[in-house]
């Protein structure tokens, strides 16, 4: 769930996949593999940068890049998404195979899984009959070895023919080797002999395909069994690449054609090509792995009884929900009590400060009570819950505890014509909705992809869920005795995501019954074996992460706003400032919903970042009272009380938070990922509708109780 | 009497004889190593009994009912 700086936000769009060299000399290194094996660990290590990690399949899904200098020699690497196969059945396949047939990469490692290597071999073999570059890294040594699974590994290396490398990354281990081997030439790799028609068609194509190209880097080999088992857009690719227009050559097809005529045409083809492959890489494994121990995934059993069967699976789903939550909100108070008496103290140093220079009134007040304290309220209120949120959830991240709740929904998704993986998007979409929308790449079905990318900011995201955290606190707990505060507004908190889940559930099914009709795609997810959790780095990474992230999405949006509201609420007009124009403006519709004016606006205002909604109704509010100096939250609720909030309109904010127009930067990355304003346009128009809908029906429903 | 993958209790093991599946969700068991012949140990059914995880090649791998009986099975190599 790749969610760092570098891939939420802005720079969650992926860039193709032509890698610019700094240097002449700089060499390219691809780090291939199948998903969950550690590839990005071994990013990490290699190149020192926080791409996140974490134990799902899928989780990195564009192309990362980093760079690492070993023995005076720059590398350039990049981590591809993880695949099982380059046979391209889905947009991650693709752009592995893509990056690895056409990117300009020197060099490409594929790691393997050495708890689980005669799959992973699958993937070497098809990387090996592409290009002659390869370099096999067999990572988690230590795992297997706990497991008691021996590999080994110089007989693996003499069999595949290319260098063979045994790492164990998240200690540092076998990196230098790696490295070493970068500058290796391999020799003679291992051809996948295919059965006896097939290889007889293969070396007639291959030796037309000599007269016919001129040098290029990939196996003649390869591109005769791609004309063979016919791909029209990778072969149009592949004529662009070398040169030659091999859709046009007549002798190709009349080996094709000779083939058919054998029975090896079309579905049988690939069967016979896959089959072939994987047999090989069995008997691979039958000579170079030893298992001596067979009852090693005995205690991940255990543990799955529980967490996915019939009568605890669900139940502790949502108390693990609840505790999360639970954590959050009480650590966030502690949070913010500090941070807002040190920012508030911050600022009366400046107005003081200001004073004393004699600074122009206008001007400091325009810094201070417009941008800084913006800001401050970024800091103090949205940061805590996200500091807090991200490494428990990175826990159950790492533990490999997500793909269980795909395993857990798929039933449900299933149900709503969608798919189970879609859950798996929307843990993305806790973090950042525009991962979230980038993550939907790992469902293979465009359909269901569309779906899982229209409804992904049903999940409240962080900017948003500090804001749900705060309004729960001020307004719906208030009466709750002490001791229990916490524990009840966790409980609400979970009920308004389980809401938004529902309404996920709900939307998917009007979606699937509606404009994006069609039949479920098959469903494949793996379930990787339980990791403990490195959890020193998970504090240090997500907490200097997430920190460092989001101060500068304060500074980069909150700044700017806070000086538009400033002169909104300063600059009249014939006696009344024009952020009471807008908010008178907007005032009857939004009092439709429970809301008001003020609230409307901010959400609109709050497009480019949701982190700033609450803020901004706060600084609106105060610019038309009297200015007071807020330290907790329980003033803050007064101010808010003071301007005629109630517990409905609370409920009616919280719901529109939840359901409005997902942010500037997530209908970008729907726009990228889908190439259609169409489905943006929808994306942005059916939570609203939602939003819009259920505030209506909220209001409706009170004014008639309280008037009976 | 045929048996098909969805056949298969808890612990039970059988080996793919064919699969009948179509082209999309074909690849994907192709690509997780189910050819002929491989060895299949159902592992783990989900609260709702749908979809169902099996060992398949050392990995765990859950498959929808639906699809998984597409995949015909053997019971004895």
């Amino acid at each position: 769930m790749g969610l760092t700086k570098n891939s939420t936000g802005i720079k969650s769009v992926d860039n193709g996949f032509v890698v610019t060299k700094n240097n002449e000399t700089d060499k390219i290194v691809a780090l291939a593999g199948n998903p969950n094996v550690g590839k990005s660990t071994v990013f990490n290590s290699l190149t020192g940068l926080k791409q996140h990690t974490g134990n799902w399949p899928g989780k990195t899904v564009t192309n990362a890049f980093g760079t690492c200098k070993y023995n005076e020699k720059d590398y350039i690497l990049v981590d591809i998404p993880g695949t099982y196969s380059l046979m391209a059945h889905s947009k991650e396949e693709e752009v592995a195979r893509d990056f690895i047939c056409f990117g300009n990469a020197d060099k490409v490692i594929v790691v393997c899984d050495a708890t689980c290597l005669e799959r992973n071999l699958n993937l070497v073999l098809q990387t090996t009959e592409i290009k002659n570059n390869v370099i096999v890294c067999v990572n988690l040594m230590d795992e297997a070895k706990r497991k008691g699974i021996e590999i080994d590994l110089d007989k693996l290396q003499s069999i595949l023919g290319v260098p063979v490398v045994g790492t164990d990354a998240s200690k540092g281990r076998g990196l230098t080797d790696l490295l070493d081997k970068i500058e290796t030439i391999n020799t003679n790799p291992f051809t996948v002999r295919y059965v006896k028609p097939i290889e007889e068609a293969l070396n007639k194509i291959t030796n037309m395909l000599k007269n016919k190209i001129e040098d290029t880097e990939l196996n003649l080999r390869w591109i005769g069994l791609k004309l063979l088992d016919y791909d029209e857009e990778l072969v149009s690719n592949i004529s662009k690449y070398v040169g030659y227009d091999l859709d046009k050559d007549a002798d190709f097809i009349r080996v094709r054609d000779n083939l058919a005529k054998k029975g090896y045409c079309g579905q049988k083809l690939t069967d016979a090509i896959v089959s072939c492959i994987v047999l090989t890489a069995e008997d691979i494994c039958n000579e170079t792995v030893v298992y001596s121990n067979t009852k090693y995934t005995k205690k991940d059993r255990k543990i799955d009884k529980i967490l996915t069967s019939r009568i605890t699976g669900i139940p502790v789903m949502l108390l693990l929900l609840g505790v999360v939550l639970w954590i959050t909100i009480v650590g966030s108070n502690y949070i913010s009590d500090y941070l807002s008496v040190a920012l508030f103290w911050v600022e009366d140093m400046l107005v003081k400060f200001f004073v004393y220079i004699n600074a122009p009134r206008t001007l400091y007040e325009v810094l201070v009570f417009g941008v800084y304290r913006v800001l401050a309220w970024v800091v103090s209120v949205m940061l805590p819950p996200m500091a807090i949120f991200f490494p428990l959830f990175t826990l159950l991240e790492d533990l490999g505890y997500l793909p269980r709740i795909a395993f857990n929904l798929d039933k449900s998704f299933r149900k709503c014509n969608a798919c189970g993986k879609q859950a798996l998007t929307m843990c993305m979409g806790f973090g950042c909705n525009a991962a979230g929308v980038v993550g939907c790449r790992i469902i293979d079905s465009p359909r269901e992809r569309l779906i899982a990318m229209i409804t992904n900011s049903f999940v409240p995201c962080n900017g948003r869920f500090p804001t749900l955290i705060s309004i729960i606190t001020m307004f719906l707990v208030c009466y709750v005795p002490d001791g229990l505060k916490s524990v009840s507004g966790a409980i609400l908190l979970t009920l308004f995501i389980l809401f938004g889940i529902m309404m996920t559930f709900f939307v998917s099914f009007i979606l699937s019954k509606t404009v994006l009709k069609g039949e479920v795609s098959a469903f494949t997810l793996e379930l990787p074996p339980y990791r403990k959790p490195k959890i020193g780095r998970i504090i240090v990474t997500s907490i200097i992460d997430r920190t460092l992230f989001v101060l500068g999405r304060a500074v980069a949006v909150a700044a700017p706003a806070g000086l538009i509201i400033w002169v909104l609420a300063n600059v009249s007009v014939g006696g009344t400032s024009l952020l009471l124009y807008c908010s008178n403006f907007l005032d009857p519709f939004a009092r439709l919903m429970g809301m008001d004016g003020v609230i409307l606006f901010a959400f609109i205002l709050g497009f480019p970042a949701n982190e700033i909604v609450i803020p901004i109704i706060i600084m609106s509010y105060m610019s038309t009272g009297t200015l007071i100096n807020i330290t907790d939250l329980s003033v803050l609720r007064d101010l808010l009380v003071s301007n005629g909030w109630t517990w409905v309109t609370a409920i009616s904010v919280m719901f529109f938070s939840l359901m409005h127009w997902p942010c500037s930067t997530t209908l970008m990355t729907i726009k990228k990922e889908s190439g259609s304003i169409k489905w943006t346009v929808l994306s942005a128009v059916v939570p609203t509708l939602c939003g819009f809908a259920v505030c209506f029906l909220l209001n409706v429903v009170v004014t008639l109780l309280l008037i009976l | 009497m045929q048996y098909t993958l969805k056949d298969l209790d808890i612990d039970d093991v059988g080996y793919v004889s064919s699969l009948i599946a179509g082209d999309d969700i074909r690849r994907r068991l192709l690509d997780m190593g189910l050819v002929e012949g491989t060895k299949v140990k159902c592992v783990l059914k989900s609260p709702a009994g749908d979809p169902v995880a099996y060992n398949i090649r050392g990995a765990v791998v859950a498959i929808r009912n639906e699809d998984s009986e597409k995949i015909l099975l053997k019971l004895n190599m």
